[in-house]
């Protein structure tokens, strides 16, 4: 590369020093504007967001709002709680799918797995991350559905079918196939978060445990797991709060049903699904301004989701108190 | 079984376990890959990136106003998004070590983590009330709100691989540090910077939430920002959830190319990132 410090050193002598002090503070100044626009983005996210919602304000009592499944605009009623729930079901499988998938996927990548495996793999995860949602709804809906509703969901019927999560009429489409489509897609979240995190994890405590006669094993469940357990965390959390906001593929192949079953097999809604289906063709200002409520509060949890995240991550990079890394 | 034995048996099984949960995320990505192309790929012909939409059952058609409307709206949010997305990224590498700047940074993360259709919403407020109509201008607001803080970040991470040790050999020389920040260590970055632009780029190409119900749909070519437009991943949606056969394979060959221009701006974005980084290390 052509190093650019010649050219930089070749004028500097003919800058005054007052014009450099001056220099420096525009440039200061500058910086510090640009960096304060981030501020000004997030402000004007909640006020934009506060303002869309508030026609509805008035015709929304929070309670009902919130646990009620009538949900009928043209009567001006909102309940939100079958978006809610069918939020929540869908993003607790694909957490329960993807966390230990991604742990063990991190763990091979940078600790058990064959050195030469690790770079293909890591590409793949890079590729998996890289592919936009509406793509993952579209293979959902036409592949995965298909396979859910002929091989899966018959299996566990067979299987596991005495829990109430495997019962009732097996059509491909429900909370089961936006739950397994989130997993693959939170799935690099998890997995480049926890890496990153393993990373951190100073090596003299792996060596220690490794020195003394542990397995390859034995040391990441001593050492490396403890000390990183609070970024895997962070990591989990990351990924939740991406399978809350996840809008087009799930609202691909959750079905659309504003209904709470505890079968897993059935049909159901989410926020995101609600509001990319109804906002184009809502029926006036307080429409709207539920619709908008509904992302006040999706924005609210992944707000506290993202804030916690980052916090546990941070506290993983600096280490546990009293330690030195 | 003796307890040496049994612990190098444990060993062997979660190594083995953890082999699992690769493979686990790599068949569906394959599956998915592989039928993105041999689904996708009958469909491609060249009339398929010129050509307007036909309606059910007509033969022939293509995405041609889509993939304009893609470039244009992406190109729009990149005007918006790239000075002040990269500017906040040279302030939080360059003075983002103080209270404002953790801030600031501590923000910018937690923004990238907000849903797109939630930033969506925003733009609809933004733009859509005040103009009273759908456009391509609010369906470019949106993305360039989804752009800024990521790319903020990213190009913090970049900037900050630069080598102390140059910018210390610029001060000495008796550069002012304005004159260092812009003509040595932006320079020495400037291929990161570009990756982390890339990668923006290659995010918001592949955005549909936030444009459902701010630069809605066309039928026809559009780039006039104030008219509504379409785009290529809502058309994939708009296909793909419709009852025909017809535009069912119209959505996997629109599918196609999504994911070809996507993977471009990804590899781009992987070579420069190589090659300029290498360099500076």
């Amino acid at each position: 590369m052509r190093p650019s410090t010649d050219i930089a050193s070749a004028r500097a002598g003919t800058t005054p020093a007052r014009f450099a002090h001056l220099g420096d503070r525009a440039w200061g100044w500058g910086l510090t504007i640009l960096g304060g626009t981030i501020l000004v983005v997030a402000g004007l996210i909640l006020l934009e967001l506060g303002r869309v919602a508030s026609p509805a304000f008035d015709h929304i009592r929070i309670l009902r709002f919130l646990t009620s499944s009538d949900w009928d605009p043209v009567q001006e009623k909102f309940g939100a709680l079958p978006f809610i729930y069918g939020t929540l079901v869908t993003s607790i499988v694909a957490i329960l799918v993807a966390l230990p998938v991604s742990v063990g996927l991190a763990l091979f990548l940078s600790e058990m797995g064959p050195r030469r495996l690790r770079p293909p793999v890591a590409f793949a995860i890079e590729v998996l991350a890289a592919i936009p949602s509406v793509i993952f709804g579209l293979w959902g809906l036409f592949v995965m559905v298909p396979w859910l509703r002929e091989f899966l969901q018959p299996a566990l019927q067979r299987t596991l079918g005495f829990l109430p999560f495997f019962r009732g009429p097996m059509i491909g489409l429900g909370f089961l196939a936006a739950g397994l489509i989130l997993a693959l897609m939170i799935l690099p979240t998890i997995a480049s978060v926890t890496i990153e995190v393993l990373k951190t994890v100073p090596p003299a405590l792996k060596e220690g445990a490794l020195a003394l006669g542990a397995t390859r094993w034995e040391a990441i469940r001593i050492a490396v797991l403890p000390y990183a357990r609070p970024g895997i965390l962070g990591a989990t959390l990351l990924g939740l709060g991406r399978a809350l906001g996840e809008t087009m593929a799930v609202t691909m192949v959750i079905g659309n049903s504003p209904e709470i079953s505890a079968s897993l097999f059935a049909p159901g809604y989410s926020l995101p699904a609600v509001i990319a289906n109804e906002f184009a063709e809502a029926t006036g200002d307080v429409h709207i301004g539920a619709l908008a409520s509904l992302g006040l509060v999706l924005f609210g949890i992944t707000l506290i989701l993202n804030a916690v995240a980052q916090i546990l991550i941070m506290t993983v990079a600096r280490g546990p108190r009293g330690a030195k890394a | 079984m003796n307890p040496l034995r049994w612990r190098r048996f444990v060993n062997v099984f979660w190594t083995v376990a953890s082999g699992t949960g690769v493979l686990v995320a790599l068949v569906p990505l394959a599956s998915l890959l592989w039928l993105v192309v041999s689904r996708g790929a009958p469909g491609l012909s060249a009339s398929f990136f010129v050509s307007l939409p036909t309606p059910v059952g007509e033969p022939g058609g293509g995405v041609g106003n889509a993939i304009v409307g893609t470039f244009f709206m992406v190109g729009l949010a990149s005007l918006m998004a790239l000075p002040v997305g990269v500017g906040a990224g040279v302030y939080l590498a360059e003075k983002g070590d103080g209270p404002a700047g953790r801030v600031i940074r501590f923000t910018a993360e937690v923004l990238a983590g907000v849903p797109s259709i939630v930033i969506g919403i925003v733009a609809y407020g933004l733009i859509v009330t005040q103009m009273k109509r759908f456009s391509a201008l609010a369906g470019g607001v949106a993305l360039a709100l989804i752009m800024i803080p990521s790319l903020a970040r990213s190009t913090e991470d970049f900037i900050r691989l630069v080598p102390a040790a140059l910018r210390e050999a610029s001060l000495a020389l008796g550069v002012p540090g304005w004159k260092t920040s812009l003509r040595v260590i932006i320079p020495t970055a400037l291929g990161g910077i570009v990756t982390a632009v890339l990668l923006a780029v290659a995010r918001a190409a592949g955005e549909t939430a936030p444009l459902l119900f701010t630069a809605l749909n066309n039928q026809y070519w559009n780039t006039d920002p104030t008219q509504p437009t379409a785009s290529l991943t809502v058309q994939i949606y708009n296909y793909a959830i419709s009852p025909y056969e017809d535009w069912h394979s119209k959505a996997w060959t629109a599918a196609l190319v999504l994911l070809l221009l996507v993977g471009l701006l990804n590899l781009m974005a992987r070579l420069l990132s190589r090659n300029r980084m290498a360099g500076a290390q």
